[in-house]
């Protein structure tokens, strides 16, 4: 889709087409007392160079991962981006395409979805993935939806060690359709949820059981005893999990997942501030496909029999069940999505294994270093993936500040969600042993 | 027991035995809907109130709800549906009957229309 500007001419014509004398006659249906009359406050325009430098002195009191050496994560991940992926998911085919669902014009933008949510199945060991959504948080919100419809219950019970701005996402979505959300509390030692040992959950009235996989904390949760407690209840067992850790983790689809979310930025997709992002959601069984929020490309044949794709199961969508649609989403984060093709598929097999297992090592390795450091200690004794919790009676905000100024960022400071004097560190595979050992001298001087 | 037959104007049957009544669509609704290719089915014990959809019909054309004409508890649902939906195609009076709802008490379907009537109705169509 290309932007074509509007001649002078073109307008008025446009404008006698229609019947008026000028664009303000367009406006006349707004009251007059309610409308502006004047123009907007803004500044002169700027030539070509003088924007191109005020927004770079705008750019420079950001600081970005060129720059800093990060070890922080807590839902959006500094991993590696192969080149690659802003080369092909750039070209104009890909960036420029609205809505691009069309089987006659865009068959190459499907069939580039289709292998997204092939990526995913086998990733998770779910049979049907959807064209993608949102964010991870959206996604996992969705998943506890659909699991209300499918089972007819109005309960989700989610892990008090659930990244608590999910849960607020979670709970947003929740509250508004009439459903209850019950929590199973984290053991203050381990830092893991046993379902089993959760006092006053009505297990009887449970949609779902949600875990997630690391959990906020980085601890790798026993999925075992959610799976019991889903089977006996006849609830349905949603894990949200981390797409890299499934590099190296048994898939949810061996685990007896029923529905598999997640954030997608982790593939490829640069952290961005914060986004965008995009979920991913895989179900499997299909009775619950058929309640798959989302969009979703099939492969087929045309009338000649050759290879085709279109958007498939189409009659669980808005437009075409209307309220009765498994879901109000009726996008997706293809260009997201795409990338995250993309990553899967150049770092292949070996190379995706790869970056669990570095980040991994990394991560212990940091971890390792930091408890040499008098006055600090885990805050948990679970095994962690890439991210752990570590305490001390440290001001971390003050030790933040201080660690930029040396173009490190440190990790999150958990007191704003009740877990004063901890902090949370993420090591992806980015990280090199000289940073990790520069970043733990460093603190070391700084706290003691 | 003597089975009674009876059609709604959304083109539902509904074959009444005692207090469960069996549900299905019309030969005109399965012809008017084209080849149907899922039918969304309730579970057993789940309840309904009159007016309510209880299952949907997918067809290549349009997915169509089928309303309850009762209100009652879902007994019995038509599991060959699904793995062969096409038998509300095939058989819709028969083989391709939907749902059984128990109601409370003797069902009521006075204002409902019998064979004839329904067949009368069909021609104002």
């Amino acid at each position: 889709m290309r932007y074509l500007p509007l001649t002078k001419e073109e307008r008025q014509e446009m404008l006698e087409t229609i019947g008026v004398d000028k664009v303000d006659d367009l406006f006349t249906a707004i009251p007059k007392e309610i409308r502006l009359h004047a123009d907007l406050d803004l500044p002169a325009p700027l030539s070509e160079a003088e924007l191109v430098r005020h927004f770079s002195e705008l750019a420079s009191k950001n600081n970005d991962l060129q720059s800093s050496v990060s070890f922080l994560g807590a839902g959006s991940y500094d991993h590696l981006i192969p080149s690659v992926i802003k080369h092909l998911a750039g070209r104009g085919e890909f960036l420029t395409a609205y809505t691009p669902y069309q089987p006659e014009i865009t068959q190459g933008v499907l069939q580039s979805i289709f292998e997204y949510q092939t990526l995913i199945c086998e990733l998770t060991g779910m049979e049907a993935s959807n064209a993608s959504m949102y964010d991870g948080a959206s996604a996992l919100a969705e998943a506890a939806l659909m699991a209300c419809a499918a089972t007819r219950r109005e309960l989700v019970v989610l892990p008090a060690s659930l990244h608590p701005e999910w849960r607020d996402v979670v709970r947003l979505y929740l509250e508004s359709q009439n459903v209850s959300i019950a929590y199973l509390p984290y053991d203050e030692a381990t830092g893991l949820v046993d379902p089993e040992s959760a006092e006053g959950i009505s297990w009887s009235e449970a949609a779902c059981v949600v875990v997630q996989q690391p959990n906020f904390f980085g601890l790798l949760e026993n999925i075992a005893p959610f799976k019991k407690v889903a089977e006996e209840h006849g609830a349905l067992l949603v894990m949200a999990v981390d797409p890299i850790s499934l590099s190296l983790l048994k898939s949810p689809g061996e685990l007896g997942a029923h529905i598999v979310v997640g954030d997608g930025q982790s593939l490829g997709n640069s952290m961005g501030f914060g986004g965008p992002s995009l979920g991913f959601f895989a179900t499997t069984g299909t009775k619950l496909i058929r309640r798959m929020p989302g969009r979703v490309v099939g492969e087929t044949v045309d009338t000649d029999g050759t290879r085709g794709f279109v958007l498939t199961l189409q009659t669980r969508e808005q437009h075409i069940r209307r309220e009765k649609a498994t879901s109000n989403i009726c996008s997706n984060q293809a260009l997201n999505a795409l990338m995250a093709a993309i990553y899967l598929s150049v770092t292949g097999k070996e190379g995706f294994r790869d970056v669990g297992y570095q980040s991994l090592q990394k991560a212990n390795y940091l971890k390792k270093r930091l408890l040499e450091i008098e006055g600090l200690s885990s805050r948990f004794s679970a095994p962690s993936f890439r991210e752990f919790v570590i305490q001390g009676s440290v001001d971390w905000d003050e030790v933040n500040i201080r660690l930029a100024e040396h173009g490190f960022v440190g990790g999150l400071p958990l007191a704003r969600f009740g877990l004063p004097e901890s902090v949370l560190f993420s090591v992806t595979e980015a990280r090199t042993k000289e940073e990790i050992d520069s970043f733990v001298n460093l603190l070391r001087g700084l706290i003691s | 027991m003597s089975e009674q037959l009876r059609f709604t104007k959304e083109h539902e049957w509904l074959l009444v035995k005692g207090n469960i009544i069996r549900l299905g669509v019309s030969d005109y609704a399965q012809n008017e809907l084209g080849d149907i290719v899922f039918v969304d089915l309730p579970s057993v014990g789940d309840t309904v109130e009159e007016g309510e959809g209880i299952a949907a019909l997918e067809s290549v054309k349009a997915v169509s709800d089928v309303y309850s004409p009762v209100s009652g508890e879902i007994v019995a649902v038509n599991e060959a549906l699904e793995d062969s939906p096409e038998l509300v195609n095939e058989s819709p009076l028969d083989q391709g009957w939907i749902v059984e709802i128990e109601v409370e008490g003797v069902a009521q379907t006075g204002d409902l229309m019998n064979k004839q009537e329904y067949e009368a109705f069909l021609k104002g169509v």
